[in-house]
This record gives structure tokens, C-alpha cells and sequence, in this order.
């Protein structure tokens, strides 16, 4: 090497800018080096896209009966790949459809809550004093408001519709995230790097969304990862009770609940869509394990 | 001589307490910093000692507006920052910056260092770009002596002395006037106290900063401060000049504390008489009458125990606030322990 091109080569190395990383970029790359959140997160997906496309792809519909086969169970020759209900309904495709129910119901009814819970309780516990005790009395009053009481107001008021599922359900469940949101930020605002911040010149907003929430995420998660399979589960009580999705729709909870009562005659109609439900579940555990861990810059693999 | 940068008269921080159950509840004042006063001039550094709980921390919170000023006035460049809306302080601290004692726990765990030192200019410049602030920063990173491809790590990847850099490097990245340093090397090794106390002198001199370098140790006060303010129980004792505060000081708190910190030669050391400090600081909840030290003060009369002492400035410009400060003994110079 010459002594111009060392020179210019000193000269690039010097004002050679490094990029940045986010927190959120850096989760990713080891998320995706954490193997049971890889294969959860594949599950999901194929979960995601076999109740999306699944029902389109087969010869049957989820609320026609099959006049030949009553209680079938699976078999390749009729086509019922997971058999037939006591009505002589495909079980693999009112399966896929309880699915999307399920999940949509999961997943609306959880974004709902994490939104709510953590702007709330982040507020409440930022703030404290007389805001955190106006807002978290608030929290308790709804919270001693009889649940199904509630949801029969609102199917009173508005009919009876899917969406209220979602909303009756996110009502009540953003309580306990912001409860636990705010006892975490109650903690968190205490640290010297918030004060710090503060003496950045951020403002008490900028304070919480860059400081206070990337810190709550990981208990966030975890609670986040124990909320889906209530949700699930409270939808299908719900629609036990026949508040929630009404025949001929179905969810999983629905059809594990009609399963369990053909376990003798027709095990089959409770296998599948219980098998589907806790594969489910699982991925979900293990994928918000997978995140905690990622999303925690100690706890490097 | 020209004016100070930073003009502090008469300011106090009341915290308010409360103590009792539901009923009963009993209400206190703490006065946690009480009538100080004190001038910072222009690339200077004023060093403030006193023990724990007297209000050090306070006082650099109050200047910063992080605590709020019950009364009294600290005039910054020739406005009153006591009287500022929250908006209006916010921005000023473009020009005064904190350094914290705890290196690590002041760090978000899960920013990375790029993006902590990144913050002043996001909030106080939001209209940078970012090739813009990834230059700054990675030039004050240097400047700080860190490695700039060390951006994309995690605070705990790093050692106490680093983290202390890089909290140096988010306080000096907005380029301010007056650096606050809440006791920047307490939490550390002592050998890496010298390499932060040299960093923060060097950097002093590069960009012409006005340091209040708050601490407990004395020695490193001397090292880095032209001026030394010594507290008590939220109040100033005394006032001095570097040498003056080491070689004649003249408040008896201030004798005792100098005469706390042992002398690096055994022999001597056992040799000399040690009159240490009796008795704890008295609870900031009640705090005596008179003068605040008059009951462990060697010195202490019944006018003590009265009258409070003001602040006195002397001939040579130094200030002690003792009632009998020109009648004590004149303390021969311990040499050795300098």
C-alpha cells in the first residue's frame, strides 16, 4: 500500500459513520436465534394462514350439512378430513372457522387491553398523586361492575354482533394491564435514568413512550402471553352461555364445549379443535418467552 | 471580575412530609436547602462538600429545576430560572447539563449508547437529521474516549468508569455552559476516579465549561475545584478559595472535616491527635436552633445555641457563616495530609 492510499484509507476509517441499531432491530435478530419462539412463530403463521385460506380450499361448508354422514369420523373416503359433527357438518372446515373467531377474538381483544392498560396505567403511575388515585379509582369502580352484567347491557343496547365480543372483552380485561402497567411504572419512574432523561429536556411524554414503556415490555409480555388463552376461553363461555358467536358460526371454545359432550360417541369432535386450540396456546407461550428474553438487552444468548 | 455565570441567592427547597396514618396525620418541613447562596463564573469550578443529607443533591436538582425552588433566586446569564414554567426550564437545560452519581442506573438498560447520548439532541434539536446527530455523537464519544463502533452496545456491556464516560458524553453533547456533577465519582474505583476527575478537568479547559462538581471527598474536591462551598445541613458554612478551605479554614465544620481525612503516612497518622466530629447530624425534621452545628462544634457558646450566623464575607472575599470565626485558634497547616 502506498502512503496516499493509507492515507485515504486512515481518512475513510475515520469519518466512517456506524449506524445506529434500535432496541426493537436488535430483538428481532435474536428472537430469531431463539429457537422455540422461531418454531412458535412458524406455527402461528401456519395457523394464521390455514383458518385464512383453509375453508376456502375445501369442498365444504361450514354451516351446510353433509346428508350422508352424521358422526362420521375422519376418514379420506368421504373427504371429512377431521369427521363430522352430529349435524353431518365438516369438522375440519367449521374447525379453520372457529379458528379465525378465536383468534381474531384473541388477538383484537388483547390489542385492545395493551393499548388501553399500558397508556393508562403508564399515565396513572407516571404522574401519581391525585391523577393516579382519580384514574385507578376509576379503574376499580369498572372493575366491581359485574362482568356479565355487562355484557348483557351491551348485547341489550346494541344487538347481538361479533364486535361486541371484542369490545365487552377489552373492557374489561385492559383493568389488569393497567394495574400492573402502573405498579411497574411506579418503580420504574423512581430510576436515575428517568431524571436523567428529564434533564435531557424530555418532555414528561417523551419521558414515558421512550423510557417508561420499551422497560414495562417485558412483564407486558408475559401477561400478554396469559391473556390470549383467557380471552379464547371467555369468548367460548360466552358463547356457551349464547351471548358470544351463535350457531351455525363457531369458534374453538364453542366446539371443544359440543365435543366434550360426544366424547363417548364422537372423540374425534373434541380432539381436533382442542388440538388446535393448545397448539395455539403454546405457540403463543413460547412466543412470549422468545420476546421477553429478546426484548431484554441483559439476557443475551 | 467579570459576572458570574450562575448567580444563587437565598434559594430553598421545602420538601413537604407527612408521617401518621389516615387520621392523625402529621405534616413537616424539611428544609433541605435553606438560604444558600453562591456565585459560578465563567469556566470555573465550584466544588461543593458537606456529609450525606445535607442537601448537596438537592441544591443541584434545585439549580436544574428538577426539584423546585420554594424561594430565592438562581439567576442564569441575567434571567431568574426559579420563576420559569416547566416549558421554559426544559429548555434551558440546553445550557446546563447534570452528570449523575450512579454511572449505571442512570443509563436506560435498554437504550443503546448511540441513542443515550443521542437524547439532548432529539429533544432540544428534533429537526437534525440523523446522519447529523450519528456524527455529533460519535465525535463527543471520542472526545469522551470511547470507541465510536461502541454505539450500538448496551450499558451493562460496559464497565462503571465507561458508563461514567458515557453519561459525560450525553451531558456534553448539546455543547452547555454549566456541567452539574452530583458526586460523578463516588460509585467508582479509585483509580478510575482519578481518570473521570482528570477527563472532566481536561474537557473543562477544551470547552470552556463551568463545572459545580458536587462530593464527599474531599481530596478530589481539592483536585479539581478553584472555589469550595461547604454544607451543613442545607445551609452554607463556608465559602473559599481552594488553598484557603485546605490551608485556613475557617468555619470549625469545616476544620473537622479536613481533619477527617487521614493522612497517607502511617507514622503520622498515628502520631497526630485526632479531634473527630461527635454525635450524628441532627434530624433535617427538627433541626437545632441558632447556629445548625452548634451542638458537635468544639466552638459552641451559649450565643451559638441562639443566634444563627449569617454569611459573612471576610477581606479576602471568602465567606463563613460563625458567629465566633475570628476568635478561634488559627489551625496550623497540615502539610502533610495535602
Amino acid at each position: 500500500m502506498n502512503e496516499t492510499s493509507r492515507d485515504a484509507f486512515d481518512q475513510a476509517l475515520d469519518t466512517r459513520i456506524i449506524r445506529g441499531r434500535s432496541l426493537y432491530v436488535d430483538a428481532w435478530h435474536r428472537l430469531l436465534k431463539n429457537r422455540a419462539a422461531v418454531a412458535a412463530l412458524f406455527v402461528l403463521g401456519l395457523m394464521v394462514a390455514l383458518v385464512i385460506i383453509g375453508p376456502m380450499l375445501s369442498q365444504w361448508d361450514h354451516e351446510i350439512p353433509d346428508w350422508d354422514n352424521y358422526s362420521t369420523p375422519p376418514s379420506l373416503e368421504t373427504g371429512h378430513l377431521f369427521g363430522t359433527d352430529a349435524l353431518g357438518r365438516d369438522l375440519f372446515v367449521r374447525t379453520l372457522v372457529g379458528g379465525q373467531i378465536s383468534l381474531l377474538v384473541g388477538l383484537v381483544a388483547t390489542l385492545v387491553s395493551l393499548i388501553i392498560g399500558i397508556s393508562y396505567g403508564a399515565v396513572a403511575g407516571y404522574f401519581g398523586g391525585r391523577v393516579d388515585n382519580l384514574m385507578m379509582r376509576a379503574v376499580d369502580a369498572i372493575y366491581a361492575m359485574p362482568f356479565m352484567f355487562f355484557v348483557i347491557l351491551l348485547m341489550v343496547i346494541f344487538g347481538r354482533n361479533i364486535f361486541l365480543i371484542f369490545v365487552a372483552i377489552g373492557a374489561i380485561n385492559w383493568l389488569d394491564m393497567a394495574r400492573i402497567v402502573r405498579g411497574q411504572t411506579l418503580s420504574l419512574k423512581n430510576k436515575d435514568f428517568v431524571e436523567a432523561a428529564r434533564a435531557c429536556g424530555a418532555t414528561e411524554m417523551q419521558i414515558i413512550r421512550r423510557h417508561i414503556v420499551p422497560n414495562l415490555l417485558g412483564v407486558v409480555i408475559v401477561y400478554v402471553t396469559l391473556t390470549i388463552p383467557q380471552v379464547i376461553l371467555v369468548e367460548s363461555f360466552l358463547s356457551f352461555l349464547g351471548l358470544g358467536v351463535q350457531e351455525p358460526l363457531t369458534s374453538w371454545g364453542a366446539l371443544v364445549n359440543e365435543g366434550a359432550q360426544e366424547l363417548e360417541t364422537a372423540p374425534w369432535s373434541l380432539f381436533f379443535p382442542a388440538g388446535f386450540l393448545a397448539a395455539t396456546l403454546f405457540a403463543f407461550n413460547f412466543l412470549g418467552d422468545g420476546l421477553r428474553d429478546a426484548l431484554d438487552p441483559k439476557d443475551r444468548l | 471580575m467579570r459576572a458570574p455565570v450562575l448567580q444563587v441567592r437565598d434559594l430553598s427547597v421545602h420538601f413537604r412530609v407527612e408521617s401518621g396514618g389516615l387520621f392523625r396525620r402529621q405534616r413537616h418541613v424539611v428544609r433541605a436547602v435553606d438560604r444558600v447562596s453562591f456565585d459560578v463564573h465563567a469556566a470555573e469550578t465550584l466544588g461543593i462538600v458537606g456529609e450525606s443529607g445535607c442537601g448537596k443533591s438537592t441544591l443541584a436538582r434545585a439549580i436544574l429545576g428538577l426539584v423546585r425552588a420554594h424561594s430565592g433566586s438562581a439567576v442564569w446569564l441575567g434571567e431568574d430560572l426559579v420563576g420559569l414554567s416547566e416549558e421554559q426550564m426544559r429548555i434551558k437545560r440546553r445550557e446546563i447539563q447534570l452528570i449523575f452519581q450512579d454511572p449505571q442506573g442512570s443509563l436506560d438498560p435498554r437504550m443503546t449508547v448511540g441513542d443515550i447520548v443521542a437524547e439532548p439532541l432529539r429533544t432540544f434539536y428534533p429537526s437534525m437529521s440523523r446522519l447529523q446527530v450519528r456524527e455529533r455523537v460519535q465525535g463527543i464519544m471520542k472526545l469522551v474516549g470511547l470507541l465510536p463502533d461502541q454505539i450500538n452496545r448496551y450499558p451493562h456491556e460496559f464497565s462503571g468508569g465507561q458508563c461514567q464516560r458515557i453519561g459525560i458524553a450525553r451531558a456534553l453533547v448539546v455543547n452547555p455552559r454549566l456541567v452539574v456533577c452530583d458526586e460523578p465519582v463516588s460509585a467508582l474505583d479509585v483509580s478510575i476516579q482519578a481518570q473521570i476527575v482528570n477527563l472532566l478537568k481536561d474537557l473543562q479547559k477544551k470547552l470552556q465549561l463551568s463545572l459545580i462538581f458536587i462530593a464527599h471527598d474531599l481530596s478530589v474536591v481539592r483536585h479539581v475545584s478553584d472555589r469550595v462551598m461547604v454544607m451543613y445541613l442545607g445551609k452554607v458554612m463556608e465559602v473559599a478559595d481552594r488553598d484557603s478551605i485546605y490551608l485556613r479554614p475557617r468555619h470549625p465544620y469545616t476544620r473537622a472535616l479536613i481533619e477527617s481525612v487521614p493522612i497517607p503516612d502511617p507514622v503520622k497518622e498515628r502520631a497526630r491527635a485526632r479531634r473527630s466530629l461527635e454525635g450524628d447530624i441532627p434530624s433535617p425534621l427538627n433541626p437545632p436552633s441558632g447556629c445548625v452545628f452548634h451542638g458537635r462544634c468544639p466552638f459552641a457558646i451559649e450565643q451559638c445555641r441562639r443566634e444563627e450566623p449569617g454569611l459573612e464575607t471576610l477581606d479576602s472575599g471568602n465567606q463563613v457563616a460563625c458567629l465566633r470565626h475570628r476568635e478561634l485558634p488559627e489551625d496550623a497547616a497540615d502539610e502533610d495530609r495535602n
